[in-house]
């Protein structure tokens, strides 16, 4: 069992728009150091970051990653494409985005999209969540661990020491964690999968995994 | 505090009593019916978002707005959003201009990035720019609004060297608003560029957007520039009781968000997720009068807003229906919001 806490790993989440404000926020509030950094100048995002993401600290995106343990990418995936695979080497990489083929144009995914994402950082251990929950649901779905009214979030990786740690990050943040045994099982958690999008307790989440499961056999 | 009230419609496909779907013509000469019904109702403001599908024919507002300011006096009229990065803004800045001059000064435009997506393939633009071309587009666009001749270099279309746009503003510049669905760093540049913030809140509390009029109003002091208004647009319908207007409007919801759905990816909605969106804490305002009233002035308030369009109808609405909504919104739900605000 790790007893590590929040305060022993620190978060750097890349992406200041609709969704990255809203996992830092969330992360702030579970005690974990953060840092937001969108694609230029810390300056021009201090006053988002000062009003919606009070604790937070607004970074260049390489002097975030550089002092992070944990990364998360929440940016278009086409975008991805441009971060620098170097940068992110020996970090725990949360994989919080999606392939929207309509505006990310044709990627060379086969499989899950996180295993795209893992194969062009071979140096980062890749954990795919919080990309299935919507970012305006994400924040009023939170609930305390116990709560009656607690829904499941996805956790989906290679590797179980990697993903127990963003299962650590998703259960502090307010969701039951479910753990998915590989990144290409993590395909249930994308667009058109049969939980993206629905924001469910963790037997509907199971269930529906299983489902799915028996659909394709 | 004087607040105004709005209409938008999408030129969502009106239906026959029967149900079946009325064609885009007729569907189009109803809004502009509708539009013109609105001033009679006592709504401030008629605006038309652009669309380029079957289910929301209208991809040329501009020119059933025309239609309205020629039979209207007093109503403001405008877009409500053109799709500013799959256009050309000096072309955007000489229709509404033009529309400026033909009703007397009426003219609004609410500028979107692109949340309808349609038009960028269909005029040839990439969507993974979408970023770029808004950025550029909307500053050329704040540019033109000055009035007087325009110097612009840019990567999105042709430069312009010292370039007289017409058709003239006759006094100054009308009303412009960037329209923000959630991203933060739109509503930084609203207030950057000097545009109004138009707050699209579809889906989720509308509360939690108050952090946003907050961030749009103390980035307006860094950038130096004076206060601007905060509108809210969002989803409802009204008819006489609030058992009726869900009826009505639940299942042209539910299938109109089951294919964007499937389009996009997000939850196809169910009834507890409708009832919640119809609740006090939702962001669809679909009720009766007395509801839809208390809910515009309570997110008002919260949202330290001094307007509120209500994106009206729904494809598989028919006109009578949208009339009436019309009608309960100006005579009784504008009256009643003012009301409760003073």
């Amino acid at each position: 069992m790790t007893t590590a806490t929040p305060a022993d790993h620190r978060i750097a989440v890349l992406g200041a728009g609709h969704v990255g404000p809203v996992i830092a926020r969330l992360a702030v509030k579970a005690g974990y150091p953060v840092a937001i950094a969108a694609s230029g100048d810390p300056d021009d995002i201090a006053l988002i970051t000062e009003l919606l993401i009070p604790g937070a600290r607004p970074r260049w995106a390489a002097d975030a990653v550089a002092d992070a343990d944990i990364v998360v990418l929440a940016i278009p995936l086409n975008r991805f494409l441009d971060v620098d695979p170097g940068l992110l080497r020996g970090k725990l990489v949360v994989d919080a985005m999606n392939y929207w083929p309509a505006s990310d144009g044709v990627l060379p995914i086969r499989g899950a999209s996180s295993e795209m994402v893992a194969r062009r950082l071979e140096g980062s251990d890749v954990v795919k969540a919080l990309n299935h929950i919507g970012y305006h649901e994400l924040e009023d779905r939170a609930r305390p661990s116990g709560a009656s009214d607690r829904r499941a979030a996805g956790v989906a990786g290679d590797d179980p020491a990697a993903v127990e740690t963003i299962a650590a990050l998703v259960d502090r943040i307010g969701y039951d964690p479910v753990r998915l045994a590989s990144l290409r099982a993590g395909r249930v958690l994308q667009p058109g999968g049969p939980v993206f999008g629905a924001v469910l307790t963790r037997p509907e989440f199971e269930q529906a995994v299983a489902d799915n499961e028996r659909s394709l056999a | 505090m004087t607040y105004t009230f709005g209409l938008d419609t999408f030129g969502d496909r009106n239906a026959a009593a029967d149900g079946a779907p009325l064609s885009h013509a007729q569907t189009i000469r109803n809004v502009a019916e509708e539009g013109v019904f609105a001033e009679q109702a006592g709504v401030d403001f008629f605006g038309i978002g652009e669309h380029h599908t079957g289910y929301f024919p209208m991809p040329a507002g501009d020119v059933v707005l025309a239609a309205i300011a020629a039979r209207t006096q007093t109503i403001r009229l405008g877009s409500a959003v053109t799709v500013l990065s799959s256009d050309d803004p000096v072309r955007v800045f000489q229709r509404y201009s033009t529309l400026n001059a033909l009703s007397g000064g009426r003219a609004e435009v609410i500028l979107g990035r692109g949340s309808s997506i349609e038009s960028f393939p269909l005029f040839g633009y990439d969507l993974a720019d979408y970023e770029e071309l808004f950025e550029e587009k909307a500053a050329l666009f704040a540019e033109l609004l000055r009035g007087g001749p325009v110097t612009w270099d840019g990567k999105t279309r042709p430069p312009l060297l010292n370039q007289d746009v017409v058709p003239h503003l006759e006094s100054g510049p009308f009303p412009a608003w960037i329209g923000v669905g959630g991203n933060p760093q739109s509503v930084i540049r609203a207030a950057r560029l000097g545009f109004g913030l138009a707050l699209a809140i579809i889906g989720g509390p509308p509360a939690r957007f108050a952090a946003y009029s907050q961030l749009f109003r103390q980035a307006l002091e860094k950038f130096g520039r004076p206060p601007l208004p905060v509108l809210v647009h969002s989803p409802g319908h009204v008819a006489a009781t609030d058992e009726q207007a869900k009826a009505e409007f639940w299942p042209r919801w539910r299938e109109i968000i089951s294919v964007m759905a499937a389009e996009r990816g997000f939850a196809i909605p169910t009834e507890e997720s409708f009832d919640r969106e119809t609740g006090p804490d939702g962001a669809l305002y679909v009720g009766s009068p007395e509801t839809v009233a208390q809910k515009i002035a309570t997110n008002l308030r919260a949202l330290d807003a001094t307007r509120f369009d209500l994106k009206y109808g729904m494809p598989g609405l028919t006109h009578d229906q949208l009339m009436t909504a019309i009608e309960l919104y100006g005579q009784q739900v504008i009256p009643r919001a003012r009301e409760l605000l003073s």
